[in-house]
């Protein structure tokens, strides 16, 4: 009997609203605050005033007195716990040892000093108040420059010029090309510290079964596996012991790619008081001990001929690294040094990065890590270039592209890019604002004494982190797919999704994989204890390596559906097409389900074929992707105030084939926001003594709502070979493209000063005396 | 001190603490968890409820000061399993990513077309100031309050 087939509409490339949302617009999502156990305990710690002070004495008596009060443990508690781990590695690395409590020193304000555990948590609060410290405080410095300056005071009293690690990378022969430059362009610039702010701080729920033997952590992290990994060592606990669920999480971008001291810390806890204990960071918690973001600065040069060609390209780079190496503080400057080329043919780069111990916070991943701070600077540099030859900014971007038929393109950094069209987005971001007239319009706004400023960024970013030999715990993911034996589809994926909406296009994929109905489809991510081993989601990784695992995953049961299918039909020649197997001679089919059950029932089974429905695929990517893109900014700025006011935002992002173009804009729009917080307001201010000056939302200038232009967002699309799915990655593309774009525009706005380039973040006050100085 | 509370139509008479904050009240004691906590300091919204039809951070009141009142917290948003036109518009438009701002600006973002039936995009940007997002630059939160707005006006 034939039997209908109904054609499945694909899914991918359709903008679908996400399938996680129900929960959080209704209020159900749980995060881990949201946890609650009977006997829970609050944990609340007692942090360092301090940038660098030693401890002669910590009184705890009158706290232990408070009422609720359960326990006090100190850095003598602690100190055979491990250490907080970096996962980086560089040659002749200087690795501060890193106690999950300050033993005798602090190295940071908000170092922590001393837990509190009480039944109540404002008792709890109230008692850690009460906790007396004797300091002896310590001259400290929390300007990078300073730090590896003579006489600065030493953060680590065994390395007395701050220098944690110097990193040299060369490709060409760049001597040769300065010698035979016709113009070379030098610049400082800055990147200036951030604090990633995630609206959901950090918190960590632990629970240990001392029966089982069973420490289960809630936590919220981008990295769950690599949490219980290297949080077990620290504990000593065997890995098989620790469970670390990653429940609903709100927000990262990096700052959650880590292994934070109070994870440890709230094991350690749960294991000595033996019942469950929670910890819920305060936001000025979050600002003071939450990693932060760049810290760079930068002193580029750049090689030229009179026709604006690119010879080549020097970096000196100095990292405000903090006080001790987070899991990837050290890495994160190698990634902008890969990255300085930026989109450019010039084969001669060399870069020396010092790695400055600071007492601050340890700088690491904040969204974009490394390439927004390479962005910033070779846009900012070929800009400084065409002023200088007179050229207009676009046409030297153009003359320097790497053109599209020279892909696979080797960068003299060592990268693969992996295919590219660099002048599509431009041409269309350019055709979008009609650029020939808007110079005209500013050469006339000119005459009339206005600042009107048309800025270019011209990005390129690596995404799907990585390989692993690059990448230091593996740059593979994993993905697990479930047929029930009803049909029911559950993907278990190792990404983590805080917030990119991995439930819905990874849905997306395995809908159109298996062609059933999405509705048919569970993603479940973030529970080691149901998730084969994975990697996260960070470095705009999921979707090109999770979304490809899922993808062999779901191969390997198309064809043992197919399998089953043709054993029932009793054909050989069968077709799998939209959630049937049909037989090609005589039109009969198996639906899914049918087929699904029948290989559990397993009354029969094909030659050398196993019962059941189940794959699990470890995808290694042979290589990085590459996305790329032009932000368009155009700005018009207050001659008063100084005020800068974007008329026209223009974004056009190639990242590959498009999964789910509603999901893509938000992130673009997203990672927008936070570029331009970086280009015009936002700035971890540490005054002299190492006091975070911006220690809360009130005087940190996070976008609000009224702040933020409209986003064009557009699109071309070059697909990656990277993998099947022909994605690159989107998650940072909007925030290494934005501040560039801003930075050019006013400083385009005001060359009519003089000006040749202003740091970041151009606040009104810092423009107003600009243009008050008449120069910069 | 005793109170008197409704919440999302239900009454409630605890015994509080006099400084316990009213977000921890209804987190910690009701058990509604769907406000969240950003910051502690009423800048970020996240824990931001109706009370007497006023949208206000829940942070930075004790409970206490809401005796006697009537409040209405996302949970109560939903009526008969039907979504409110402001959720529906939320996730039509993608305005939540990681969703801890989303509560608080639901409820910021109903009050906004509460009082004025049709605001402009301005008007909407404005009516949200008070209420942080990390994620998405604004562009779907505001899409999603025009939505709701044209399908109210329906």
């Amino acid at each position: 009997m034939a039997s209908t087939i109904t054609k499945v509409e694909k899914l991918v490339g359709k903008r679908i609203r996400r399938r996680e949302d129900p929960r959080l617009i209704t209020g159900t999502a749980t995060y881990v605050d949201d946890i609650q156990m009977p006997g829970m305990h609050y944990a609340a710690i007692v942090r360092s005033p301090h940038a660098a002070a030693r401890i002669r004495s910590i009184d705890t008596k009158a706290a232990a007195e408070t009422p609720s009060v359960a326990a006090i443990y100190t850095g003598k508690d602690t100190a055979k716990v491990g250490p907080v781990p970096c996962g980086a590695s560089l040659p002749g690395l200087r690795i501060p040892h890193h106690y999950i409590l300050a033993t005798d020193r602090v190295y940071f304000v908000g170092h922590p000093v001393a837990v509190v555990v009480a039944t109540d948590k404002y008792l709890a609060r109230d008692a850690a108040e009460k906790i007396e410290i004797d300091w002896e405080v310590l001259p400290a410095v929390a300007d990078p420059e300073k730090a590896i300056a003579a006489g600065a005071p030493p953060v680590h009293p065994e390395w007395p010029d701050n220098v944690a690690f110097n990193y040299h990378q060369e490709g060409g022969d760049v001597d040769k090309a300065f010698a035979e430059a016709e113009v070379v362009v030098k610049q400082r610039i800055t990147s200036q510290r951030l604090i990633p702010a995630a609206m959901e701080t950090r918190g960590v729920v632990a629970e240990w079964r001392a029966a089982d033997r069973q420490l289960n952590l809630y936590t919220s992290t981008q990295v769950p596996h690599l949490v219980r990994t290297l949080v077990a060592g620290m504990l000593g606990l065997e890995e098989n012991r620790m469970r670390v669920i990653a429940p609903e999480v709100g927000g990262g971008f990096g700052s959650k790619l880590n292994i934070y001291a109070e994870e440890a810390l709230m094991g350690f806890v749960a294991m000595q008081i033996g019942k469950p204990v929670k910890w819920i960071e305060s936001r000025r918690e979050n600002f003071l001990t939450t990693i932060q973001g760049r810290g760079h600065v930068d002193y580029f040069e750049l090689a030229a001929k009179k026709d604006g060609t690119i010879l080549g390209i020097k970096l000196k780079l100095i990292q405000d690294l903090g006080a001790y190496h987070q899991l990837l503080t050290p890495a994160i400057p190698t990634l902008s040094v890969l990255m300085m080329p930026g989109l450019y043919r010039t084969q001669n780069v060399r870069a020396d990065i010092i790695g400055a111990f600071t007492n601050c916070v340890p700088t690491d991943a904040y969204r974009g890590a490394g390439r927004p701070e390479a962005t910033h600077g070779i846009e900012r540099m070929v800009d400084i270039l065409a002023a200088e030859l007179k050229m207009d900014p676009a046409e030297i971007r153009i003359k320097n592209f790497v053109h599209r038929e020279e892909f696979p393109f080797p960068t003299a950094t060592g990268l693969m890019y992996d295919s590219g069209n660099y002048a599509a987005p431009l041409d269309k971001a350019m055709a979008t604002v009609d650029y020939k007239k808007l110079r005209a319009e500013q050469a006339e706004a000119r005459k009339q004494g206005k600042f009107m400023g048309i800025g270019i960024c011209t990005y390129g970013e690596i995404c799907g982190f990585g390989p692993s030999p690059a990448t230091p715990a593996g740059g593979w993911e994993s993905a697990t797919v479930k047929i029930e034996p009803s049909g029911k589809v559950t993907v278990l994926t190792g990404t983590c999704s805080h917030g990119q909406g991995e439930e819905t296009t990874f849905a997306q994929i395995a809908a159109d994989e298996l062609g059933v109905d999405i509705d048919d489809i569970l993603v479940l991510r973030g529970d080691t204890a149901i998730v084969p081993y994975g990697i996260g989601t960070f470095g705009s990784r999921a979707t090109a390596i999770g979304g490809t695992a899922l993808y062999f995953a779901l191969q390997e049961l198309r064809e043992k559906v197919k399998k089953f299918g043709a054993m029932m039909l009793e054909s050989d020649d069968v077709a799998f097409a939209n959630g049937r197997v049909t037989c090609n001679k005589t039109g009969q089919s198996k639906s899914f389900a049918e087929i699904a059950g029948a290989t559990y029932r397993a009354m029969k089974l094909p030659p050398n074929t196993e019962p059941g429905l189940q794959s699990t695929h470890f995808w290694e990517p042979p290589n990085f992707t590459f996305g790329f893109g032009a932000h368009i900014v155009i700005t018009d700025i207050d001659k008063d105030t100084g005020q800068v006011k974007i008329r026209r935002y223009v974004a056009v992002d190639d990242c590959g084939n498009i999964l789910n173009p509603l999901i893509v804009d938000g992130q673009v729009h997203g990672g927008v926001a936070q570029g331009l917080g970086q280009a015009l307001w936002e700035q971890a201010v540490y005054d002299d003594n190492g006091q975070l000056i911006t220690g809360e939302y009130m005087d940190y200038a996070m976008p609000r709502a009224h702040m933020m232009p409209w986003v064009e967002s557009d699109h071309t699309i070059t697909p990656s070979p990277v993998n099947p799915l022909g994605v690159k990655g989107v998650g940072e593309a909007g925030t290494i493209g934005c501040s560039p774009a801003v930075v050019n525009s006013v400083v385009d706005a005001l060359s009519p000063l003089g000006v040749r380039h202003l740091d970041m973040p151009l606040t009104p006050e810092k423009i107003w005396k600009v243009m008050a100085g008449g120069k910069n | 001190m005793k109170i008197n509370l409704t919440i999302n139509g239900k009454k409630y008479s605890p015994d509080v603490e006099p400084r316990l904050l009213l977000i921890h009240y209804l987190r910690d004691v009701a058990g509604l968890t769907g406000s969240h906590i950003g910051c502690e300091t009423s800048l970020c919204g996240a824990c931001t409820v109706e009370l007497d039809g006023k949208a206000v951070k829940s942070c930075s009141m004790f409970a206490v000061q809401a005796d006697g009142a009537n409040l209405t917290t996302i949970e109560g948003l939903a009526e008969n399993g039907k979504l409110h036109g402001m959720q529906e518009a939320f996730w039509n438009q993608h305005g939540a990513q990681c969703g801890f701002c989303t509560p608080g600006m639901i409820m910021a973002s109903k009050q906004i077309l509460d009082r004025n039936a049709n605001p402009t995009d301005d008007e909407i940007r404005h009516g949200i100031e008070g209420n942080l997002c990390r994620c998405t630059g604004y562009q779907h939160i505001v899409n999603a309050v025009r939505a709701a707005a044209a399908a109210a006006g329906k």
